[in-house]
């Protein structure tokens, strides 16, 4: 069967869960910081290491951040809800329970709308809630880092108390065969809303966003079927990947009269197949209940309103506006959003550049950069101001396209504004008609015979002339001016 | 000169303030006390002469004043205290030396008041008679071979003995009160979240309340404003005002109650009590009536519940904090041979490092809470735990405070209810309706029966603290004070 084949026979109900890394300066619980990648064990405190006596104290920075989140994505904010203990060992976690929700979760009941195709599809929130995040555990001495064969294993706690927002859609039936795509562009658009509003990076590949997925098939008029859980997604191209092979999967063993199981599935990158992992046949007792350490949150409505009235724009409202302004098509919208780049660009824009410049600095040479340094692109080191400033010299004739790439890696090096970088590497177009008309005359001297066919006529030999100039001149001369005036002087223009 | 030990709180203070004696001479005079008696009563764990001493000398070099400056005091071992061993009586604790201090040690050492050392309890605070303690029992001054109350028995102890002028404990179920009790000591449990929890290491969290212990009333309540107080560290504390219990305390002293209205609760009366303490009981009340006070039988039909409500969520909450004490990070770790799964490890880790009792109560913890079994067990002991607020709530609105004894029976001899966990459990059984409502409690030594404590318990509505001390002071000041045998 191919996969249209499946979906003309079953119909797929999807899910999503997504866990959502909170970028609050200090921890959930108590007030280390959260700066990533500090040494092991350096970002910790007798409340995050879970000493005995020490207590959580609720950061409001995240309780702030998860209802704006909440807003965003249009859903109710609880009057009154607590916080709750789920309750199991794991050895990165210092408590030995997970601070979290259940039953009473601070955000209920919203939507998301995605665009697939011109088509808009409602996606229904569940939940939107409030948990921590664990430590990590590092597995030394085996061969493959992980724990068969190591001789010891280590912990970081720099991570264990992190806000994270947990962020649970409703089942979504009835997509077809598009629910790949959608589960795509659901996982995109929420990505966008969250950096619209300032609280994460979201970035997928650093694991400040993940996913998991649950995919089950039915046939049409029945029941819903078994749902696996496939865990930790980390791209965009992988949700819609993990999706379809889960539909192909589950279609190959229902088509011969086999069961699915209720399991949790590990996603493989490699292959693009999943892979099972705990069986959920029993269900794991995590005894919750109500924590008692924190008292309950009670967020006033006033304030509530006044986060609602300050959401940003919403990005896909945004997105059609600059699409329009800027004059490009959605897929090249879509990979200046997917790039971080929307506001970058806005900004550039703002600070007196072209969009088609603004665009073509940032989504060319400074997302090459961003990708070589494996940095987000706002903090590869040029900022709108600079790059609107750059292309004015390109626009005032100082800088030509290849002096200009030269001065923007001494802007990302930290040397400067454009101005200052130009000055300092001396790349300013040669525009003093006295040099130039020198180094004309000298590359005409120095190569007679081609002087004398394009004296004869053929043109199209100038272009070794001109190379010449611009080689004496280190690429400095405006290749145009140079053609124009090497024609004159040889009486051909 | 007099013997520093026999001295009240109150009048060390003022001593120590006129610089007739030095913190210095104040605290060496417990620490001897302490060196020629705890080997018979064993109240402390650990003792800090050092440290007790550069505090002493802090204030005799002025650095330090304050209304208890110089006074030493001894700190039950389930509270964190920087570089001293803190165990909570538990071998899975053994030498662990915490990195921090509770909030109530720092309120402590900012008012001068140097640390003798930690007392001992119950394992993790789980007991009524530390005889469950991993160290070995301490015992009742007032006959060794019989237990000095629980947790808090280190604590109250230390002050029966002369050990201590004042100690700090925790009332979970009646930890302070009930030892306070069997010991003729005063002891307090205020408000939940008028006292700071951190640094207390957890027993079960929405009870947990520490508390201060003295020989009067007045020495209890001058701890309770040193100690009390709003902490930002920990959610549960209260942001307000500490209602004024050293003025409700000397005001009380005067003896006048009238217009003060006593609820006696009906349901405590009678059953399960020795005739000794209901006679000692009730002769407290006529004293009290001819203070001024009003008697008022009220009902409080929920509290008979008060019991298995609280050994329901007592040990869930105790199952959920227990779970960090996995051999991962501190305390003890067992089996770790390198050829033990982690799972082993934790569990021969638990096995080796918690007693029976702690063990039984993580059992029925981790059970009530399980799924299947919430609603029927915690969910519904949650219910109760509201009704019984409401019963205060409505006895609230008829009288000032409502009055009982603070336990059913004297001190008893060890062993003799170990065997039957609910024998042992029926000691808490005046004092854990309290604890499910969050009020303020106080025992106060009331008489003898059979040469032992008999202990008053005063209970207040919620953040009226001021109220119990001046009821406390004034039953005080008519019964007199008690002193147990010379050791």
């Amino acid at each position: 069967m191919t996969y249209e084949e499946i979906l003309t026979k079953y119909e797929p109900v999807i899910g999503l869960e997504t866990h959502v890394e909170l970028g609050t300066r200090t921890k959930m619980f108590c007030g280390c910081k959260t700066d990533f990648g500090a040494e092991p064990n350096t970002q910790v405190c007798p409340v995050c290491l879970a000493l005995p006596g020490a207590l959580p104290v609720m950061n409001k920075a995240a309780i702030e951040a998860t209802i704006q989140i909440g807003l965003a994505l249009n859903c109710d904010i609880a009057e009154w809800c607590r916080m709750a203990r789920k309750n199991y060992f794991y050895p990165d976690m210092p408590k030995n329970f997970q601070t979290s929700q259940y039953d009473e979760p601070l955000c209920v009941d919203g939507y998301v709308d995605v665009e697939v195709d011109g088509v808009t599809h409602r996606i229904g929130i569940e939940r939107v809630h409030i948990e921590e995040d664990t430590g990590k555990t590092l597995h030394v001495g085996g061969a493959t880092g992980r724990i068969h064969g190591a001789t010891e294993s280590l912990v970081d706690y720099n991570r264990a108390g992190i806000p994270l927002v947990e962020i649970v859609t409703k089942p979504v039936p009835g997509l077809g065969a598009l629910a790949p795509e959608i589960a795509k562009a659901y996982v995109a658009e929420l990505r966008d809303i969250v950096r619209s509003l300032g609280v994460s990076d979201v970035r997928m590949e650093q694991g400040s966003m993940r996913c998991d997925v649950n995919t089950s098939l039915n046939l049409p008029g029945e029941e819903w079927g078994t749902r696996t859980e496939t865990k930790n997604v980390n791209s965009l191209r992988s949700v819609e990947r993990a999706v379809r092979s889960e539909i192909i999967r589950q279609a190959g063993i229902l088509d011969e009269g086999g069961k699915i199981f209720q399991e949790t599935r590990h996603f493989q990158e490699t292959t693009g197949d999943t892979r099972p992992g705990r069986s959920k046949e029993t269900a794991t007792d995590y005894r919750y209940f109500p924590e008692p350490d924190l008292v309950p949150i009670a967020p006033d409505r006033a304030w509530v309103a006044a986060l609602k009235e300050a959401l940003p724009e919403k990005p896909s409202v945004k997105r059609a506006r600059l699409r329009e302004d800027w004059g490009i098509s959605e897929i090249d919208m879509q990979s200046v959003a997917n790039a971080g780049a929307v506001e970058l660009i806005e900004e550039t824009i703002a600070a007196g550049a072209s969009p088609a410049g603004a665009r073509k600095w940032w989504m060319g040479e400074l997302a090459r950069r961003a990708n070589e340094l494996d940095v987000e692109l706002a903090a590869v080191g040029a900022t709108p101001a600079q790059v609107a400033a750059l292309q004015k010299l390109v626009d005032d004739g100082k800088l030509n396209d290849k002096l200009a790439r030269q001065v923007l890696e001494g802007v990302v090096a930290g040397e400067g504004d454009p101005a200052e970088v130009m000055a300092a590497r001396g790349l300013e177009v040669v525009s003093d008609t006295g040099a130039l008309t020198k180094a004309v005359d000298d590359a005409i001297a120095a190569n007679p015979d081609i002087a004398a066919k394009i004296r004869d006529g053929k043109v199209a030999a100038a272009g070794a002339l001109v190379g010449a100039v611009m080689k004496t001149t280190r690429g400095q001369a405006d290749a145009k001016a140079v053609r124009e005036l090497l024609l004159e002087r040889l009486g051909v223009s | 000169m007099t013997d520093l030990t026999r001295l009240s709180a109150a009048s060390l203070a003022s001593k120590i303030a006129s610089k007739e004696v030095s913190a210095v001479e104040v605290t060496t005079a417990h620490l001897d006390r302490i060196a020629a008696v705890d080997e018979r009563v064993h109240a402390f764990l650990h003792v800090d002469r050092e440290g007790a001493l550069a505090a002493a000398r802090k204030v005799d070099n002025g650095e330090i004043t304050g209304p208890l400056a110089g006074v030493p005091i001894a700190v039950k071992d389930v509270v964190t205290t920087k570089g001293v061993p803190t165990t909570a009586a538990s071998k899975i604790l053994e030498g662990w030396k915490p990195p921090y201090d509770a909030t109530i040690v720092e309120r402590l050492k900012q008012a001068g008041m140097p640390i003798l050392g930690k007392t001992n309890m119950d394992e993790f605070a789980m007991g009524s008679s530390t005889e469950y303690s991993a160290y070995g029992a301490t015992n009742n001054p007032w006959d060794l071979g019989r237990i000095p109350g629980g947790s808090g028995g280190g604590s109250s102890a230390a002050l029966a003995a002369f050990e201590a002028p004042l100690a700090i404990g925790t009332d979970t179920g009646g930890s302070i009160r009930q030892p306070g009790a069997v010991t003729g000591t005063v002891g307090a449990k205020p408000t939940y979240g008028g006292t700071s929890r951190y640094g207390l290491i957890a027993f079960s969290s929405s009870l947990d309340t520490p508390g201060p212990c003295g020989r009067t009333v007045e020495d209890t309540a001058l701890l309770h404003s040193v100690m009390a107080g709003y902490d930002p560290r920990d959610s549960t504390s209260i942001n307000a005002p500490v209602p004024d219990v050293v003025k409700a305390a000397r005001l009380g002293k005067n003896g006048d109650l009238s217009g003060v209205k006593l609820g006696v609760v009906k349901e405590f009366a009678g059953d399960g009590s020795e005739p000794g303490v209901l006679s000692s009981f009730h002769e407290s009340l006529e004293k009290l009536v001819k203070l001024g006070a009003e008697i008022v039988e009220v009902s409080c039909p929920n509290f008979q519940y008060a019991l298995p409500a609280y050994y329901l969520i007592a040990p869930s909450e105790a199952s959920s904090n227990l779970a960090r004490f996995d051999g991962v990070r501190y305390g003890l770790r067992e089996g770790d041979d390198g050829n033990r799964s982690l799972e082993e490890v934790m569990s021969l880790t638990r096995e080796a490092g918690f007693g029976a009792e702690v063990k039984r109560r993580i059992i029925i913890g981790t059970y009530a809470l399980s799924s299947g079994y919430y609603d029927a067990y915690y969910g519904q002991a949650q219910k109760v735990r509201t009704l019984i607020t409401r019963d205060f709530q409505s006895a609230f609105e008829r009288v000032d405070v409502l009055v009982s004894p603070t336990t059913p029976f004297v001190a008893f001899p060890f062993g003799s209810r170990t065997s039957d966990p609910y024998q042992m459990y029926l000691a808490d059984l005046f004092t854990i309706p309290t604890n499910l409502y969050g009020g303020p409690a106080i025992s106060v030594p009331c008489g003898l029966s059979e040469g032992l404590p008999v202990g008053f318990q005063i209970m207040a509505p919620t953040m009226a603290d001021d109220r119990m001390y001046r009821v406390a002071a004034a039953l005080e000041s008519a019964v007199g004070s008690f002193t147990p045998p010379e050791l």
